[in-house]
C-alpha cells in the first residue's frame, strides 16, 4: 500500500523542515521526503497550495464516556477531533465515574479500544472522586496506561495533599496537570469580575481565583521537583508568575484555548451561555498578554477544553448553564484565523503549539513527519472560508463559543497510517 | 420616532429617542387614570401573562392595573402554584404561555439575564420585570417620567442614587436611562456595595452621603435588603441609618427642593426617615401612580409582536 | 399622488366657518351647555376657530376639548408600528353638555365612531353633534354630520387633503389623484 503526496508545502518544525516538497508513504510509514518524487503510488494526492503537517496532539478534551454519553462518546468525540486535524487527544477523567482506579481506566480503554478513531490517551484523577480528599492510586493507573494526572474542573485546595500528590507524582514520572480556582475566591462567579458583571448583574469570577493558586501549585511542583501543565491559563497575572517561574528553572508547561486569545468578556453581552466557560473570558488587556505569551513562549501549548454539554444544560438562566464550550473541530481553523493569519505565530510556530510541545510535554514520540516515522499528518487548507454552524458540527454537543463565525483554515485530508482517515467534502 | 422591539429588556440597549418616545406616551396615558372610566380600548382582546418567579406585589399590580386599564386580559402566575418547581425550565414555561396565545409576557425572575432568555426563545413579547440584578426598566422609566414631570426635564439634573447598587436592578435602569438622556448620575454606597468599574458607565462615585446630596437635584434611595447578606458584608441596620440614611437633618442641607424618591417598600428608619418618607419633598406615592401611565405606554408600545425570526446560526 | 383640483381657498374656509358657526349657534340655542370637541390633528384647528367665530358672534367664550382617537381606533391591531399616542386634553366635564365633535374631512365615518366612544368614556354628554367642514362622502358606517361645510363629491381613487395655517402653513383643500 502506498500513498503520495505530491507539491505540499511541508512544515515539520521538529526537523526544521518548511518547504514545498513530496512525500511517500510506504505500509503507513513516511518512505520519502523529497523534491518532485517520482514512484508510482495506489493513491496520489496533489497538495499543492495546502500544507502538510502533523496532527494535532489536543491535551485537554472532555470525551464525556463513561457516564455522559448524552452530551459524547469516545466515539462521537474522536470523529470530531479527526475533522478538526487532532489525530491524539489526552481524555480528562471526570468523568462519571471519574477515572481513578486502575478498574475505571480498564472501563475507559476498553471502550476507545472499541470505539475511538483518533489516538485517546487516558488522564486519571488526582483524588478518588475528584473529591479533593485522599489520593487515587498513581501506580495503579499508571500500569493500565495513564499518562497524567489531573482532578481538572476542580482544584485540590488541601495544601498538604497537593504537595503529597505532587511528590508521588515525581517518583512515578508523571505529569500533573492544574486546573488552577480558588473556590473562595470565585465567590460562585459566572463571567469575569468587571465592567461585564458589573453591567449584567452576574457574579464575577476575579483573576485572582486563578492566579493565586497558579503561583501556589508553581510552588509546591517546583519544591517537590515535579513537572507541572497549568491548564486554560486566561489571565495576564497567571502568565507573569508562569514566566518569572519558568526564568529560574522551575518544570512547568501553560496552555491556553482559542476562546481567550480571540474572545473577551465583552463576547457575554446578550447573556450568550456558549461564551460561558471556566475561567471566564477577560478583558481585551488579557487577551492581549495571552497573545503576546503564545509569542513569547510562556505559553507553550493551546488545547481546546472541549467540554461538550446538551442543549437543555446550556439554554436555560445563565446563572445555572454549564460552563464549557465545544472545541475539537474549530481547535485548527481558530487558531488559524487569529494567529497565523493575523501573525501573531508563525507557521511553524502554530505547529508547535498544536502539536510538536503538548506531544512532547505528554512524553509521546510523535508529531514528526521524518522518514521512518509512522504517518499522522494531516494536509490544511489555510485559506479556505468556511462558518461555524450547529449543523457544520459532527460532535453530539453543539456548544460553540464560535457560532456564526467565519473562520479560514480547512482541514482537507487526515492520514493516519496507510489509511486516509478524513477527507474534507468539497 | 416608530417603536420597532417586541420587547423590553433593559435600558442598556435603547437609545434617547425610544426612552423619549415611552416617556411621552406615558404622559398621553396619565391621563387615562384620572377619567371617569379608567379605561381604553387599546389593547381589547389582548392577553398579558405576568410570569413571577419572585413574589412582588407592587410591581405585579402596576403590570395587572396597566394591563386592565388598557382592556387586556390579564394572568398572574406566581412561581410557587405553577409547574415551575416541578423542574419546568423557563423555555418550556414561555411556549406553555404562548401556546396559550398569550400577546405580552411581564417577567420577574431572581436570575440576570432570563428576560433575554425568554425572549429569544418565544415569538410573542416580553418585557422585563426585574431579573436578578440586571436590570428594572420599567422601574428606572417611572422614575425618569416623574422627575421630568416635576423639575420639566432630565438633561443637566444631577441625580443621586443611594443605597446597595452592587445588587440593584433600579440601580443599573436608572444609571442607563439618566445618562442617556443627559442627567448627572452620581451613586452613593459603602465601597462593598458598589460593584467594579461602574464609573465606566459614566457615574461619579461617592461614598459620603452629604457628598451625593450636595447641589443634588433628586436623590434617589434604594431599598437596603439585610436578608440577601450571606457572609454579613454589609454594615449593620443602626450603622447604615447613620451613615447612609436619609435624615431630616441632611436634607435640610441639600437644595430646599430637592426630590426624594424611593421605588419602594421603605423601611423606614433605615434608608430614610419616616418624616423625610412623608415630606413634601418626597414624591414616592407619585412614583407609584405614574407607574401605571409608564406600564401602559410600555404594553401599548410592544403589543404588537412579530414572530421572531430564527436565529442566524440554525 | 397627483394634485387635482383646489376646492377651498382661505376666503371661501373662514367664510364657511362663520356660517357653521351661525347654524350651531341656532340649533343649540345659544352657548348654554355648548362645548366643541377637536379631533387631532385638523378638527382641533377648526374648533378653535368655530369657537372664536362663536365669540365674534354672541361675544361668549365656550370650552374647547382636543379629543385624541388613537387607542378607539377599530384597526389598531392592524398596524404596525403601533401609531403615537397624543394626549386628550379635556379641561373640563362633558356630562350634561351639548358637545360639537369637529373633524376636518368625513368619509368612511370610522374616525367619528372611535371619536364617539372616546367621547363615553369620559362622561355622559346631553348630546353629540358632528360639525366637519368637508363631507366626501363613501360612508362605512351610519354617520351623518349636523353641520357641513362643503360636500365635495368624490370618488375612491381620490384623496381630500384640508391645510391648515396652524400646521401648513396655508389655508386650502385640495382633491388629489391616487396614480393608478
Amino acid at each position: 500500500m502506498k500513498l503520495l503526496i505530491k507539491n505540499a508545502t511541508i512544515v515539520d518544525p521538529a526537523c526544521d523542515v518548511y518547504a514545498e516538497l513530496d512525500m511517500a508513504i510506504e505500509d503507513g510509514t513516511i518512505s520519502h521526503i523529497g523534491a518532485h518524487i517520482k514512484e508510482e503510488a495506489e493513491t496520489v494526492i496533489d497538495a499543492k497550495g495546502k500544507v502538510l503537517m502533523p496532527g494535532l496532539t489536543d491535551m485537554h478534551v472532555h470525551l464525556r464516556e463513561p457516564g455522559r454519553e448524552d452530551k459524547e462518546t469516545v466515539a462521537t468525540g474522536t470523529v470530531a477531533a479527526i475533522k478538526g486535524g487532532v489525530t491524539a487527544l489526552l481524555a480528562m477523567p471526570n468523568t462519571e465515574p471519574a477515572i481513578d482506579t486502575k478498574e475505571h481506566v480498564q472501563l475507559l480503554k476498553g471502550i476507545i479500544g472499541r470505539s475511538a478513531s483518533a489516538h485517546v490517551y487516558m488522564a486519571g484523577a488526582l483524588t478518588k472522586g475528584r473529591q479533593g480528599k485522599e489520593l487515587a492510586d498513581f501506580a495503579a493507573m499508571q500500569e493500565e496506561g495513564i499518562i497524567a494526572l489531573t482532578d481538572d474542573g476542580s482544584s485540590v485546595d488541601d495544601e498538604g495533599l497537593m504537595r503529597s500528590a505532587l511528590r508521588l507524582a515525581r517518583e512515578r514520572g508523571l505529569l500533573v496537570i492544574c486546573h488552577c480556582e480558588e473556590k473562595t475566591l470565585a465567590n460562585s462567579g459566572v463571567v469575569n469580575l468587571g465592567l461585564i458583571s458589573t453591567k449584567l448583574g452576574l457574579r464575577g469570577i476575579p483573576c485572582e481565583a486563578e492566579y493565586k493558586r497558579v503561583a501556589r501549585d508553581i510552588l509546591l511542583a517546583e519544591e517537590a521537583g515535579c513537572r507541572i501543565h497549568i491548564a486554560h491559563v486566561s489571565c495576564e497575572k497567571s502568565l507573569e508568575i508562569i514566566a518569572k517561574a519558568k526564568k529560574r528553572g522551575v518544570q512547568v508547561t501553560a496552555e491556553t484555548a482559542p476562546h481567550y486569545f480571540t474572545l473577551t468578556e465583552d463576547a457575554v453581552s446578550g447573556y450568550d451561555t456558549n461564551k460561558k466557560m471556566n475561567p471566564p473570558l477577560r478583558s481585551a488587556q488579557d487577551k492581549e498578554a495571552i497573545c503576546q505569551a503564545l509569542r513569547d513562549g510562556t505559553i507553550d501549548v493551546i488545547a481546546s477544553d472541549h467540554a461538550p454539554h446538551t442543549e437543555s444544560e446550556k439554554e436555560v438562566e445563565f446563572d445555572f448553564a454549564e460552563f464549557g464550550v465545544v472545541g475539537l473541530e474549530t481547535l485548527l481553523a481558530v487558531s488559524i484565523t487569529e494567529l497565523l493569519h493575523t501573525k501573531v505565530l508563525s507557521l511553524p510556530g502554530l505547529v508547535r503549539k498544536l502539536s510538536c510541545n503538548p506531544s512532547a510535554i505528554l512524553g509521546l514520540c510523535k508529531a514528526s513527519l521524518k522518514k521512518g516515522c509512522q504517518a499522522e499528518l494531516i494536509i490544511v487548507d489555510l485559506h479556505k472560508e468556511w462558518q461555524v454552524t450547529k449543523r457544520s458540527l459532527v460532535s453530539k454537543s453543539k456548544n460553540s463559543a464560535f457560532l456564526g463565525r467565519r473562520l479560514q483554515g480547512v482541514v482537507e485530508y487526515v492520514i493516519l497510517g496507510d489509511r486516509v482517515v478524513h477527507q474534507a467534502r468539497h | 420616532m416608530e417603536w420597532k422591539r417586541k420587547d423590553l429588556l433593559g435600558l442598556e440597549e435603547l437609545d434617547k429617542e425610544e426612552i423619549e418616545l415611552i416617556l411621552t406616551t406615558a404622559e398621553s396615558f396619565k391621563e387615562v387614570s384620572h377619567r371617569y372610566i379608567k379605561k381604553v380600548p387599546a389593547l381589547r382582546g389582548k392577553t398579558v401573562v405576568n410570569l413571577f418567579y419572585e413574589p412582588s406585589t407592587r410591581t405585579r399590580v402596576s403590570f395587572e392595573v396597566a394591563a386592565k386599564r388598557l382592556s387586556a386580559d390579564v394572568i398572574n402566575i406566581a412561581a410557587e402554584t405553577s409547574s415551575v418547581k416541578k423542574g419546568e425550565t423557563l423555555i418550556d414555561t414561555g411556549r406553555n404561555v404562548e401556546a396559550l396565545k398569550a400577546d405580552i409576557i411581564v417577567i420577574r425572575h431572581n436570575s440576570s439575564g432570563s428576560a433575554h432568555l425568554l425572549a429569544r426563545n418565544v415569538g410573542i413579547s416580553v418585557v422585563n420585570g426585574g431579573d436578578g440584578w440586571h436590570e428594572h426598566p420599567t422601574q428606572a422609566l417611572l422614575d425618569m417620567f416623574t422627575l421630568k414631570e416635576k423639575l420639566g426635564r432630565l438633561k443637566g439634573l444631577r441625580v443621586s442614587i443611594v443605597g446597595d447598587i452592587a445588587h440593584s436592578r433600579v440601580a443599573r435602569s436608572n444609571i442607563w436611562g439618566l445618562t442617556k438622556l443627559g442627567a448627572e448620575v452620581i451613586i452613593c454606597a459603602p465601597p462593598m456595595l458598589i460593584p467594579p468599574r461602574i464609573e465606566a458607565m459614566g457615574v461619579r462615585i461617592t461614598h459620603d452621603i452629604d457628598d451625593a446630596l450636595r447641589d443634588a437635584d433628586a436623590i434617589n434611595v434604594l431599598r437596603m435588603q439585610f436578608e440577601r447578606d450571606e457572609r454579613n458584608a454589609f454594615p449593620q441596620q443602626i450603622d447604615y441609618f447613620r451613615h447612609f440614611g436619609i435624615s431630616t437633618e441632611r436634607l435640610k442641607k441639600a437644595k430646599k427642593n430637592i426630590i426624594v424618591m424611593h421605588p419602594g417598600p421603605i423601611n423606614r428608619g433605615i434608608e430614610m426617615s419616616s418624616e423625610v418618607a412623608d415630606s413634601a419633598n418626597s414624591v414616592i406615592l407619585e412614583q407609584v401612580t405614574n407607574g401605571i401611565a409608564v406600564r401602559m405606554a410600555v404594553l401599548y408600545l410592544v403589543s404588537h409582536a412579530h414572530d421572531k425570526i430564527n436565529e442566524a446560526t440554525d | 399622488m397627483q394634485e387635482k383640483a383646489k376646492i377651498l381657498d382661505r376666503e371661501t374656509i373662514q367664510r364657511t366657518l362663520m356660517r357653521m358657526a351661525h347654524e350651531i349657534l341656532e340649533k343649540n340655542k345659544g352657548t348654554q351647555a355648548l362645548c366643541l370637541m377637536g379631533i387631532r390633528n385638523r378638527g382641533v384647528y377648526l374648533a378653535h376657530r368655530l369657537a372664536a367665530c362663536i365669540k365674534g358672534i354672541e361675544n361668549a367664550e365656550i370650552p374647547v376639548g382636543v379629543l385624541d382617537i388613537t387607542l378607539y381606533r377599530d384597526d389598531l391591531t392592524l398596524l404596525t408600528p403601533n401609531p403615537v399616542v397624543h394626549k386628550t386634553e379635556v379641561a373640563f366635564d362633558i356630562t350634561d353638555k351639548n358637545v360639537v365633535l369637529v373633524d376636518d374631512v368625513l368619509y368612511t365615518g370610522r374616525t367619528v365612531r372611535a371619536a364617539l366612544d372616546a367621547l363615553m368614556d369620559l362622561g355622559r354628554p346631553k348630546s353629540i353633534q358632528l360639525a366637519v367642514l368637508i363631507d366626501r362622502g363613501h360612508r362605512e358606517l351610519p354617520i351623518r354630520p349636523d353641520f357641513v361645510g362643503k360636500n365635495i363629491p368624490t370618488s375612491q381613487n381620490e384623496f381630500v387633503e384640508l391645510r391648515l395655517l396652524e400646521s401648513d402653513g396655508i389655508d386650502e383643500a385640495v382633491i388629489k389623484q391616487k396614480k393608478t
